[in-house]
């Protein structure tokens, strides 16, 4: 990240929340409709302060909760609108009937969800089983390590979701507590290269609820022994497409915001100290800043550790990820969440199905930590680390690592 | 007053696999999938109005001395005979 402030961007001192507001203001939305619920409620609070002050011209609605909050949104952006909301856990569980409608409208909708560990146990602290849990539906996920990323990936999550090779709604992930709540360091960049970097709103030029262009919104396809099912199949691979182009633009909307802002975040995958390293891990979200602590620590050693951060989680980047693998002996990845039914983390399933397609196989083992809230420190990413050399000398996989079990 | 016609939008400049539209109207109507059919007795109306009132769909004509259904548009649904304070209408099976 550059220290030296571009000449037009202010330097504010914000939690990850307040700096997905600054993202949507900037981002100049038509609409935002939202319902509170922890760790979000300090974002909507903001947004509604920017609303009322008249630094966002958006029109903002309390509605009566998150089903209607999504319904209000696909109303609006099948109107023209700029469209934001944000939500997590039980709220995004009450979204989960138009959530699942958003991406086959190819409506480009950003919502962010301040990470959540789903109910029950009851729990209102940081963890990513929210958005894990939709991981399939559609929509593209990304997800952040800085306050600084947060603010930089939800202006790009604009230009990426309105691209005419794209047009899908996209989930920024920021964890909860530790971004929504974490202060930091971070350069608010000016209204005009911003509004410059989006360029025109492209929200409903495919599909409309426009008196001047009557059309029907999703009719009925009609079940089998007519066509209905070839054209259901044919919509699916169109969103398919979609989905997988979406990889790059996300690399070149990082790419262009690096070049006219200057500051390049990785895209897809980062690899961290992969030069020449034996054995890696693989992390996602904030949980990243710790883990990078333990790796220059383990190599400050002479361990020959590395590590690779997943940003775009959907659509999956295998490709990355098997290149940014492709010379260690093992690895493990670090879940803040948990597949049931595997008894792993997601990211770490993920990982080793995008590694079939490797030319070698290598070990790899799963770890969790950081659910509820815990936080998941640099002793932490020693075990992983320790546990992952041991992996890649003798080949040996264990079960599941449980990082906060017994804390 | 005739109808006025809207130019429906030009569907063939978008792709057609991405967002499902229609932009041709189907020429389909509720009554082409009914199943039972309202039949009113014009011995018992009174032409009180509650079936007119209550019907979803809105298909109750008024005649002159009872009220009647447009059977292009009546779904079906009976709730005009389950209202009706004098038993007046009955549901009738369609013919397969």
């Amino acid at each position: 990240m550059s220290a030296i402030l571009k000449p037009k961007s202010k330097l504010i001192v914000c939690d990850g929340n307040e700096a997905a507001a600054w993202a949507v203001s900037l981002a100049n939305v038509d609409m935002v409709a939202v319902y509170p619920i922890t760790p979000q409620s300090s974002l909507v609070e903001y947004l509604a302060k920017f609303i009322a002050d008249g630094r966002l011209g958006a029109e903002i609605v309390d509605v009566e909760g998150e089903h209607s909050v999504l319904s209000v949104l696909q109303g609006a952006c099948l109107a023209g609108a700029r469209t934001y909301t944000a939500s997590c856990g039980p709220g995004l569980a009450f979204m989960f009937e138009p959530y699942l409608r958003t991406p086959g409208l190819r409506l480009p909708l950003v919502m962010t969800i301040v990470t959540r560990d789903t109910l029950t146990p009851q729990s209102v602290w940081g963890g990513h089983q929210d958005a894990m849990s939709v991981r399939e539906v559609g929509w593209v996920q990304m997800y952040c390590e800085s306050v600084q990323e947060v603010l930089d990936t939800t202006i790009m999550a604009y230009r990426i979701a309105e691209d005419h090779d794209v047009m899908l709604p996209v989930n920024v992930c920021h964890d909860g507590n530790y971004l929504s709540f974490g202060a930091a360091r971070c350069e608010l960049p000016d209204q005009e290269e911003v509004s410059a970097f989006l360029g025109e709103k492209n929200v409903n030029w495919h599909v409309a609820l426009d008196p001047q262009r009557p059309m029907a919104v999703d009719p009925l396809t009609g079940g089998a022994g007519g066509p209905g099912p070839a054209t259901f199949a044919r919509y699916r691979k169109g969103q398919c497409a979609g989905t997988q182009n979406a990889l790059r633009v996300i690399s070149d909307a990082h790419e262009d915001w690096g070049r006219r802002f200057g500051r390049y975040h990785a895209p897809l995958v980062e690899s961290y100290c992969m030069d020449g390293a034996d054995y890696a891990i693989v992390t996602i979200g904030s949980m990243t800043g710790a883990a990078k602590d333990a790796v220059d620590e383990a190599r400050a050693r002479g361990e020959k550790v590395g590590l690779v951060k997943v940003k775009t989680y959907r659509p999956f980047p295998a490709q990355a990820l098997v290149a940014a693998l492709a010379d260690v002996q093992a690895f493990g990845a670090v879940d803040r969440s948990v597949s049931f039914g595997w008894n792993c983390g997601p990211l770490f399933q993920d990982a080793i199905t995008a590694m079939y397609s490797a030319p070698r196989r290598i070990p790899a083992m799963s770890f969790i930590g950081g659910l509820a809230g815990a936080d998941l420190t640099v002793s932490h990413f020693e075990r992983v680390i320790g546990r992952t050399r041991e992996l890649a000398r003798d080949g040996h996989a264990a079960e599941t690592v449980w990082l906060n079990g017994k804390d | 007053m005739k109808q006025q016609a809207y130019k429906m939008f030009d569907a063939s400049t978008i792709p057609d696999d991405l967002c499902p539209i229609a932009t041709e109207p189907t020429p389909m109507l509720p009554g082409d999938w009914r199943s039972m059919r309202p039949v009113v007795d014009r011995a018992k109306c009174v032409k009180c109005a509650v079936c007119w009132l209550y019907c979803p769909v809105q298909c109750v004509i008024e005649r002159s001395a009872w009220f009647d259904f447009n059977l292009k548009t009546c779904k079906g649904c009976g709730i005009c005979a389950t209202e009706c304070p004098q038993r007046a209408i009955a549901m009738i099976e369609e013919a397969a």
